[in-house]
């Protein structure tokens, strides 16, 4: 079985995002960027799949700019065979990425769609949904434990109540959520790997898709900070104040 | 404008995030119906046509939606949507699952966890773990949107006197099927209504140092959180996790424990009336949304407090 891996490259999520002054979005100029941890953990799913021999191929996709091939060459480091860049320069929404990625995995053949939970730039939480309904297929959200026998999958998704389990038709699409793996670090030799493996680029215009954005930023702004609170020097100061003060307790 | 608010349930009870949908859907305004999916659950149709506010309520009561997977839910909403100008559910794991799933069907975009209303085609949303605030305008005939429950209030569960009609429910897709649920201990306090939580971070040092702050929640009537840290140790299991990829609260107070504050934790809890940080590290970013921050070993603190209340 082959794996389409769906990857998304993101602000560091150590770096604190800053509003540009016009309003117009956040500044992503000559900031620190990294694949969304929780595209990790989809790559290091398909990667222990492939490890365990349910599956024999990983591809790891990603739609975007230029500097997303170094988004993917991550990927390839980490473990992934060869890498599909679809080349736009434009900000997609999930639906779009959703319809591109669809018909990647349609093209390569996949039995298997495995991407992060969420990107934690624009935190939708949507494309691994959208996918599945796009391509027909079954959905297996925020997994935390996937078990691949034949035709079935047995998921243990993350649910607000705990743990649930569900088990879905293959093929399916799969997300990820934190707990499913440890993503493994990348060692130099890998890296040096990577460099070699191929590297498809794929520009969007070229599969005909509408892609066309539904919702128009009007303006991106800071929140309200909180302000500033007081230090006290000990419990009983802190109980007081909750009591008599803040009167919470 | 006509709403439809995909309610959340358990087939017994209508979910309060639902009744913070239902708020977001009056601000909006026009119309609000809503649609209830599951199994032998009219008696879910019945509450939800008491809701305040509300016009009718379909109910489609079909053993394929008993468990909410979201194939055959996405199937229906697709079914019910058109005529509506807008879709709404809560930012809940139920709405994030299946509202996705039924947008694409529709081939339309969804707006995730809107915080504001502006206008019938113009939302709020935090990006980059609330960092940022965009203002989005749809351009879609159809709006599907999840709601942040904590940013609304709730709307009153009585007072509406809404009609139920009974709806079909299409074809079983046949995708996916439900195996069981794991509940995590139903004794405490629930973490998304508390009025006052107290969560632990990586300074915890184990699961089982948890207990000091179970201790000082039943003290409180608290309900017991965590950070991502705390969760990615294995101290405690994810539905405790507070923060951009778990749950976004907003209790009266928040008790910090060995939490540092990292954004990604920030934005799960920086809404609460009164903050509260316990931390040993003085520069931890924590202090900077503290209301009252207290420098000190937690393993002292912590039972100090407990002993204090």
């Amino acid at each position: 079985m082959k794996v389409l891996v769906c990857v998304k490259r993101v602000l560091d999520p150590q770096v604190k995002a800053r509003v540009k002054a016009d309003g117009s979005g956040v500044d992503l100029a000559n900031a620190k960027m990294t694949m969304n941890p929780f595209c990790e953990n989809g790559l290091e799913e398909a990667l222990r799949l492939r490890e365990a021999g349910t599956v024999e191929e990983i591809i790891v996709a990603s739609v975007g700019g230029g500097k997303t091939e170094e988004t993917l060459r991550h990927g390839l480091a980490m473990g992934a065979d060869r890498a599909i860049q679809v080349v736009t320069e434009e900000a997609l929404e999930p639906l779009a990425i959703a319809k591109v990625l669809k018909q990647i995995a349609e093209q390569e053949g996949v039995g298997l769609v495995l991407t992060g939970k969420q990107a934690i730039d624009d935190d939708s939480n949507q494309t691994a949904q959208m996918m599945s309904a796009l391509l027909g297929w079954s959905l297996a959200a925020f997994c935390s434990d996937i078990k691949i026998e034949g035709d079935k999958a047995t998921i243990i998704r993350e649910v607000d109540a705990g743990l649930e389990t569900i088990e879905v038709r293959m093929p399916t699409v799969m997300s990820a959520d934190l707990r499913l793996n440890e993503p493994r670090y990348v060692k130099l030799p890998d890296v040096m790997k990577a460099k070699r493996k191929p590297m498809d680029k794929i520009e969007l215009d070229s599969l005909g898709l509408d892609t066309a954005n539904r919702l128009t930023t009007l303006q991106v702004e800071e929140p309200e900070g909180r302000a500033a609170g007081i230090i006290v020097n000990s419990v009983g100061e802190l109980v007081e104040k909750l009591r008599n003060e803040a009167k919470v307790i | 404008m006509s709403n439809l608010v995909i309610v959340e349930h358990d087939n017994n009870e209508v979910a309060a995030a639902t009744l913070h949908a239902v708020t977001a859907a009056q601000q909006i305004g026009g119309d609000i119906d809503l649609l209830v999916a599951g199994e032998n659950c009219g008696a879910v149709a019945e509450a939800a046509a008491k809701i305040a506010g509300v016009s009718s309520v379909k109910l489609a009561d079909d053993a394929k939606f008993g468990h909410h997977l979201a194939e055959n839910l996405a199937t229906l909403i697709v079914d019910v949507a058109p005529g509506y100008s807008h879709v709404l559910a809560s930012a809940t794991t139920f709405g994030k699952n299946v509202m996705p799933r039924a947008a694409a069907l529709l081939d339309k975009a969804q707006i995730s966890e809107i915080v504001e209303v502006k206008s019938p085609d113009t939302f709020v949303r935090p990006i980059y773990a609330g960092n940022a605030l965009a203002t989005v305008q749809s351009s879609d005939e159809i709006k599907m949107i999840t709601v942040r429950t904590i940013m609304f209030e709730a709307a009153a569960a009585e007072g509406g006197s809404a009609s139920v009609e009974v709806i079909g429910g299409g074809a079983d897709t046949g995708l996916s099927s439900w195996v069981s649920q794991a509940v995590s201990n139903n004794d405490q306090v629930d973490l998304t209504s508390a009025k006052i939580v107290i969560s632990g971070g990586r300074g915890m040092q184990s699961g089982d140092n948890f207990e000091m702050l179970h201790k000082v929640a039943a003290k409180l009537g608290a309900a017991v959180g965590a950070s991502r840290a705390a969760v990615d140790s294995g101290f405690v299991p994810n539905e405790l996790q507070v923060g951009q990829t778990g749950k976004v609260i907003a209790p009266d107070l928040y008790i910090a424990v060995g939490i540092s504050g990292a954004i990604q934790h920030l934005a799960g809890m920086k809404e609460s009336k009164v903050i509260v940080a316990i931390n040993n590290d003085s520069e931890a970013p924590i202090f900077q949304v503290a209301d009252y921050g207290l420098v000190a070993d937690l393993f002292e603190a912590v039972p100090e407090l407990d002993a204090a209340l």
